[in-house]
């Protein structure tokens, strides 16, 4: 008899009982709310739900004809480029020099993590408190170079201002990711390399960077839906979508009109729309970039 | 025989329980509010001594967070059926209210049911009016009030040679101050505005007797269309943009964060809520007066009235006959003169009663506190349809539309005229939503 790998269960409902919490989780918080915001969408309806009309694909029509949703798509997509971008790339840098550093390398790592620990909205208010035209100390340097510095009213540089915030919160996970990344690398191969004579640019390019791909695929997938989501409180705390719309992202926008407006109708048709850009994302990332991935 | 009688003696004295529980039960009501600081500690005040002050009812107050979230917590509430009996809206979530049909229970309507005598006349029109229906039927219980004042900086005003002691009337008058207040570099931004729908374009429109919206600014009826492009507005913000280039109107944003700038003495003057003052005189270490809205002096019938900001407290419907008799025990605890007067006194929001107006000025109170009747002589004069108040559905939508045209206009992207247009345009296409939404 050919020993068994696979380890078993003995009796045929365990594994179900174990998997079923993590199931309840997700349909409940998961597939209750999409299925929710999916049956609001073709309704239009007053805040206390009172006056319930089908109107069918009327939310989306109007969506669409709306010049100032579709500046949200622009808007979102600069975002979640940036912040993606800019996070990835900036702690990629950082986990290459901790890799490196010989002397004081736990308290460079644990001071890269603690952002982390920042609750969101946290790191707005602390961002604005930085750079608030008023009272911020980064403002105030920056008047003195000369910049004229007023997010309050500057659409790019409020921008800015959230893509900072932003980039600086997700930089600590990326950070450990990466770091892992580089750890697992066999040093042999980064040897072997040396004595062929490859410099520390060809040894990253040609060796560290393939090697590293799984997990830059992972954290591109986990950036995205970051800046997709995650940042809604960063925003809200700080330029709350403005100036004009300057920095209103899709995600602020499902919450401005159906929170504050009430909205429910509008509002849940955004989210469907949002639930479906995710969805492809996810699906066109799995498809094209994780071929060219090499794990 | 022995299992029976024990039974039967459980019976009686479970019964006799039920029936004294039933003759002392205490009706107990929940009231959401979105008061902080020093006015959340005199909402719980007003609560316990309601609750000392008789044994039936009994009222919680319960801090829900900012306006916008009380009432998304409570529509959450009513969906789930457990809303609060008592809930306080800000004032533009008023035609919201309105059109709920079953979800609320008329001011008037809970007044009348309870036998309570409820004489609508008492308060001041100016605020009553705001949550009052064409029929004179008040809908919701006006509680705090406050409306657009101007602050200015004596100190500032002094340094640029200007007359600390008058503060300027009209806007010509602003502009020419904020021009040496500028020069002289007695502070660094001269001039800033806080809430700049509502100071600039709603109460700025009252104030000159001009309409905001149609049909009595949409007291009249659920589909008004916005007028706020008219001439006088688009003159005014026009002037404002000239202004932001001049250098002497700094933008701040679209809350109080300008109030911010004033009190920190980098701004000499500030529009904003009456409702300031408190903040105001604990946080600025300089002089500082409070004076009348500046108006143009070319429109005729300016100035009339300014327009209130503020919340109201609205009954939710779908409670019991007890709890609607908690009530309006409890709003006619809150509408006794003296309680009304100290309110005002102590939270720098209007007297929503004429009697608690009486009463402050003859304590002395405005005399010892100079400025704090500004508001109060802004408001009590007889409205006109067009300075009444502005009602429409998606309140809170389009003045951020309106906010953030303004900030194309304030940074240069539109003109004036452009801004406003294009804000009224939207504006509209809100409110047909809305209409379309709430029609039964």
């Amino acid at each position: 008899m050919a020993m068994e790998k696979r380890a078993r269960f003995r009796s045929w409902w365990l594994p179900y009982a174990l998997i079923l919490p993590q199931l309840v989780v997700t349909l409940v918080f998961f597939f209750w709310p999409a299925g929710q915001a999916l049956y609001q969408s073709v309704f239009i309806q007053d805040a206390f739900g009172g006056n319930l009309q089908f109107v069918g694909l009327d939310n989306f029509r109007d969506l669409f004809n709306d010049e100032h949703y579709l500046a949200s798509f622009k808007v979102t997509a600069v975002f979640s480029v940036l912040v993606a971008g800019l996070g990835l790339s900036v702690s990629l840098v950082l986990a290459v020099f901790a890799d490196r550093a010989v002397r004081g390398a736990t308290a460079y790592k644990t001071l890269l993590i603690w952002p982390y620990a920042v609750a969101p909205a946290i790191v707005g208010v602390l961002w604005v408190f930085l750079l608030n035209p008023s009272i911020g100390i980064v403002a105030f340097w920056l008047k003195h170079a000369g910049v004229d510095w007023d997010y309050v009213l500057n659409g790019e540089q409020a921008m800015v201002l959230v893509v900072t915030a932003a980039v600086w919160k997700q930089i600590s996970y990326n950070f450990l990711f990466f770091l892992a990344g580089l750890q697992s690398i066999p040093k042999s191969l980064l040897e072997a390399a040396a004595i062929d004579g490859a410099g520390p640019v060809r040894r990253f390019a040609t060796i560290v960077f393939p090697l590293l791909s799984p997990t830059t695929f992972f954290l591109l997938v986990v950036n995205l839906v970051y800046a997709f989501f995650d940042t809604f409180a960063i925003i809200d705390a700080s330029t709350s979508g403005g100036p004009a719309q300057a920095t209103e992202i899709l995600v602020y926008k499902v919450y401005k009109d159906g929170f504050k407006g009430l909205d429910l109708g509008g509002s849940a048709a955004q989210s469907v729309i949002l639930m479906m850009i995710v969805i492809t994302l996810t699906v066109v990332q799995f498809r094209f970039v994780e071929k060219k991935v090499q794990y | 025989m022995h299992g029976y009688s024990i039974f039967r003696r459980l019976l009686v004295a479970g019964a006799m329980l039920a029936f004294a529980a039933s003759a002392q039960a205490v009706t107990e009501v929940q009231f959401w509010h979105a008061m902080t600081g020093a006015n959340n500690d005199r909402i719980n005040d007003f609560a316990k001594k309601f609750n000392e002050s008789q044994k039936d009812y009994k009222v919680n107050a319960v801090f829900k967070g900012s306006y916008p979230e009380a009432m998304a917590a409570a529509i959450a509430a009513y969906r789930a059926g457990s809303a609060p009996a008592i809930l306080q809206v800000f004032e533009v979530g008023t035609a919201t209210m309105m059109s709920a049909k079953g979800a609320i229970k008329p001011v008037y309507q809970v007044m009348a049911d309870a036998g309570e005598q409820f004489d609508p006349k008492i308060y001041v029109p100016a605020v009553a009016g705001y949550y009052t229906n064409t029929k004179g039927q008040m809908l919701s219980f006006p509680f705090n009030a406050s409306t657009t004042v101007f602050f200015y900086n004596k100190d500032a005003f002094e340094k640029a040679g200007l007359d600390p002691n008058r503060a300027p009337a009209t806007w010509p008058e602003v502009m020419a101050a904020a021009a040496k207040i500028k020069a002289s570099g007695a502070s660094t931004c001269s001039f800033t505005t806080a809430w700049q729908s509502w100071v600039q374009l709603e109460s700025f429109s009252a104030w000159h007797n001009t309409a905001f919206a149609t049909k009595e600014n949409g007291f009249g009826g659920s589909d008004p269309k916005l007028l706020f492009n008219g001439p006088l507005q688009v003159k005014h913000i026009g002037n404002m943009q000239e202004w932001a280039k001049k250098g002497y109107f700094t933008y701040a944003g679209r809350k109080t964060e300008p109030e911010a700038k004033f009190y920190s003495g980098e701004c000499a003057m500030l529009t904003t809520s009456s409702a300031a003052y408190g903040t105001i005189k604990q946080n600025a270490k300089f002089k500082f007066a409070v004076a009348p809205l500046p108006y143009y002096a070319d429109v005729a019938g300016a100035p009339q009235n300014t327009i209130i900001g503020g919340a109201s407290l609205w009954v939710m419907g779908g409670k019991s006959k007890e709890e609607y008799k908690a009530v309006a025990k409890f709003f006619k605890f809150l509408s006794d003169p003296e309680r009304q007067a100290v309110w005002h006194q102590t939270t720098g929001y209007l007297p929503i009663t004429l009697e608690a107006y009486e009463l402050t000025k003859k304590s002395g109170f405005y005399d010892k506190n100079p400025g704090t009747d500004v508001s109060v002589k802004q408001m009590i004069v007889k409205t006109t349809d067009k300075s009444r108040g502005i009602r429409l559905g998606n309140f809170v939508q389009i003045r951020d539309i309106i906010d953030e045209e303004l900030e194309n206009v304030w940074g240069g992207k539109k003109t004036a005229k452009e801004g406003l247009d294009a804000a009224v345009e939207r504006g509209n296409e809100q409110i047909a939503k809305f209409t379309k939404t709430s029609k039964e």
